[in-house]
């Protein structure tokens, strides 16, 4: 008998491991999760692009129109032209792009300047090739009656940040305010929505102007039973206040750009096919928020075509042509990382960044491989849509 | 088989109660309780009943009939049954790969004092290693991972890591049950000569069952909770982690909508434990009860 029981146990585990073959180990799951969306060939570029050169980017969350240009690549083609084939990897809480680029799980990351030039400095050989987003998207959104009109009346009050490094602009505006961080305001972490200003939690909290702005604005009044407005809300922004950072850029590595030709051609192939994803969604903005659903982002509809709105206006216009970092907005956004002093007191670089930190190289020559294909990188005759958030961004 | 049913039906009707009656308490509070919640010494004790901090049960379940998002016809309840499957399957994979490495480091342990004494400490302090600060190095080591054809799938870092929370308790039930056999018992194997493996499979093995059973049992929710906090962790698609801090981020203006994929974890968790609880009565069926633990 006791036998037999054991032979039951073992023949168990054999069906547990058989069912694990038959449904968890197939390829079709493997297929869900890598999200290897590889466009077919197009005819043109079949001619000259025998075998695309395959290129991983990792962007820092989950699919949203914040990262619309290159979704709209892939979806167009773009990337194909260019001879590549890109599979775009989420973020996730804890993934961190500089990290796995600096690690080699991918080939290029899109990161906010400070957080990556904070990673540069603990060692990452990592290197700014394109400037996407020319300006910062964050905000401080405070109720009318609390009257945060600017960073000064920070002082005293709960001042919601996600931490993780995108806190830098708050602490850079209360350095300049004359405020100490540790001792004059009450930081709180925010969650990923904005429940606590709404309930009163936090008397500011930090938004960007492409998602969780939108998120209030999509949420009932329960006084009034009609959605939030803008007129509810005092909001400051940082690129206003001066002490906005540079933001999306898409990082490569260093040493490979130094150390391998191919790469570097890549990486202009790469940057240009983007861009020219960009210079799409600024033209079409609605194909573009379709092309985002389309990918499986769960927000809805009207708040990503706010978003995508919203990103527009951090990519353009573009005076300097799309993807070009701009000398002085670098220096702004490194010396604000030198000069902020956080909780502890410690700032968020200790030194200036090296020379080779970023390189307009490479966009150069993106720029110039978009300037034969007829593409407009300025967009200086941009205009920005109206857009009507639906409750729940539905 | 009469008393078997009524004590089945009984069993279904205490469950339901059970749930009729935290949905009560639910409401009630949220009906009399305080809107601000109750504060002591400057700290929340009790909370607060807003819609934002409790929603209706009603609206909560209401969200599974709405799609999930407007024009699509996939409804949220499809999309949290979906992703609840898809977290099934990588915790299954968790659970056999936790529960094979678990069973193979107890034999060794059984058999080798020395490796029992050297593994031992190191498997105990293994659990006090963070899962989320665990999860993007598995990741980032799984990204590296390519044998030949095989390439390393990125949902197989979440079944890795609901092995890594899986594989300790039954390691150590299995240990305690092999090692549970009475000297008598061992005697009379070597009285037979009989050689280590012949005692391990004859006699250690049915011994450990009623101690393995249970330990199977908390690696089974152990690998769900492991196989979850990872989804959330690496942001991966497809499973009902993913779907909770998505339907998180839509709380400012659906805060009942989170409360679905929160359900289908807490439905995935207890369809494990089921699976795992039939396995056992089917293992234990001829043994008297009192050697059930």
């Amino acid at each position: 008998m006791k036998k037999r029981s054991v032979r039951v146990a073992f023949a168990s585990i054999a069906a547990l491991s058989l069912l694990v073959a038959a449904c968890g180990g197939s390829d079709d799951a493997a297929d869900e999760v890598a999200d290897e969306t590889t466009e077919e060939t197009t005819d043109e570029s079949a001619e000259t692009c025998t075998t695309p050169t395959p290129v991983k980017l990792q962007l820092q969350w989950f699919i949203q129109a914040q990262f619309a240009g290159y979704f709209a690549a892939q979806d167009q083609g773009f990337y194909t032209d260019q001879c590549l084939d890109v599979t775009i990897v989420e973020g996730g809480v804890d993934i961190t792009p500089q990290t796995e680029l600096a690690t080699g799980n991918v080939d290029f990351a899109i990161s906010w300047v400070s957080k990556a030039l904070a990673s540069r400095e603990a060692g990452a050989d990592i290197v700014n090739i394109a400037q996407v987003f020319q300006r910062s998207g964050t905000l401080q959104v405070s109720f009318k009656d609390k009257n945060i009109t600017k960073p000064e009346d920070f002082k005293g009050k709960n001042i919601g940040n996600w931490g993780f490094g995108n806190e830098f602009e708050i602490f850079a505006a209360l350095t300049k305010a004359g405020l100490d961080p540790a001792s004059d305001v009450t930081l709180v972490q925010q969650q990923f929505d904005m429940v606590g200003l709404l309930t009163g939690d936090i008397d500011a909290a930090e938004a960007m102007t492409y998602n969780e702005y939108a998120m209030v604005l999509e949420a009932v009044n329960p006084a009034t039973g009609e959605l939030y407005t803008a007129d509810d809300f005092n909001v400051i922004s940082y690129e206003d206040a001066g002490v906005g950072m540079l933001q999306d850029a898409i990082w490569a590595s260093g040493e490979r750009l130094v150390s391998d030709a191919a790469y570097a051609d890549t990486a202009a192939r790469f940057v240009a096919a983007s861009l020219q994803g960009w210079a799409y969604c600024r033209d079409n903005v609605e194909a573009c928020r379709d092309i985002v659903l389309a990918k499986g982002s769960k927000l809805g509809a009207s708040h990503q075509l706010w978003q995508m709105n919203e990103v527009n206006k951090l990519v353009w216009p573009a005076a300097g042509g799309v993807g070009f970092i701009d000398d002085a907005a670098w220096n702004r956004t490194a010396s604000l990382s030198q000069e902020t002093k956080n909780l502890e007191g410690g700032t968020v670089l200790t030194a200036a960044p090296d020379a080779e930190a970023y390189t307009n190289d490479i966009v150069t020559e993106a720029l110039d491989i978009l300037a034969g294909l007829g593409v407009d990188t300025n967009g200086s005759s941009y205009a920005p849509i109206e857009v009507t958030l639906n409750e729940g961004g539905n | 088989m009469t008393s078997l049913l009524r004590r089945a039906a009984y069993r279904t009707f205490m469950f339901v109660a059970a749930l009729a009656l935290v949905v009560v308490i639910w409401e009630v509070y949220k009906a009399f309780g305080p809107v601000d919640g109750g504060k002591l010494f400057g700290a929340r004790v009790l909370p607060r009943t807003s819609d934002y901090a409790m929603p209706h049960v009603a609206d909560m379940f209401s969200r599974f009939n709405r799609p999930e998002v407007r024009g699509s016809d996939r409804t949220v309840f499809s999309a949290v049954l979906a992703g609840a499957w898809f977290s099934f399957r990588l915790s299954v994979v968790g659970f056999v790969i936790g529960g094979t490495l678990g069973i193979a480091l107890a034999v060794l342990m059984a058999r080798f004092r020395w490796v029992q004494r050297g593994v031992l400490p190191y498997l105990v302090v293994s659990q006090t290693v963070p899962l989320i600060a665990l999860a993007p190095l598995v990741v980032s080591w799984g990204g590296k991972v390519e044998i030949g054809p095989f390439v390393w799938p990125r949902w197989l870092s979440a079944a890795v890591l609901g092995a890594f929370l899986a594989f300790f308790p039954i390691a150590v039930g299995t240990l305690r049950g092999l090692a549970a056999a009475s000297a008598s018992s061992v005697e009379l194997m070597q009285s037979y000569a009989a050689s280590w493996t012949k005692t391990l499979f004859k006699l250690r093995f049915p011994t450990a069952v009623p101690y393995m059973t249970p330990a199977f049992r908390l690696g089974a929710s152990a690998s769900v909770i492991g196989v979850v906090v990872a989804e959330i962790s690496t942001g991966l698609k497809g499973g009902i982690g993913r779907l909770i801090i998505e339907y998180a981020r839509e709380a400012t203006g659906d805060p009942a909508k989170v409360y679905t994929a929160i359900f289908g974890a807490a439905a995935l968790g207890l369809t494990m434990a089921g699976v795992v609880i039939a396995a056992d009565v089917f293992v234990m069926r001829n043994r008297p009860k009192e050697n059930i633990l």
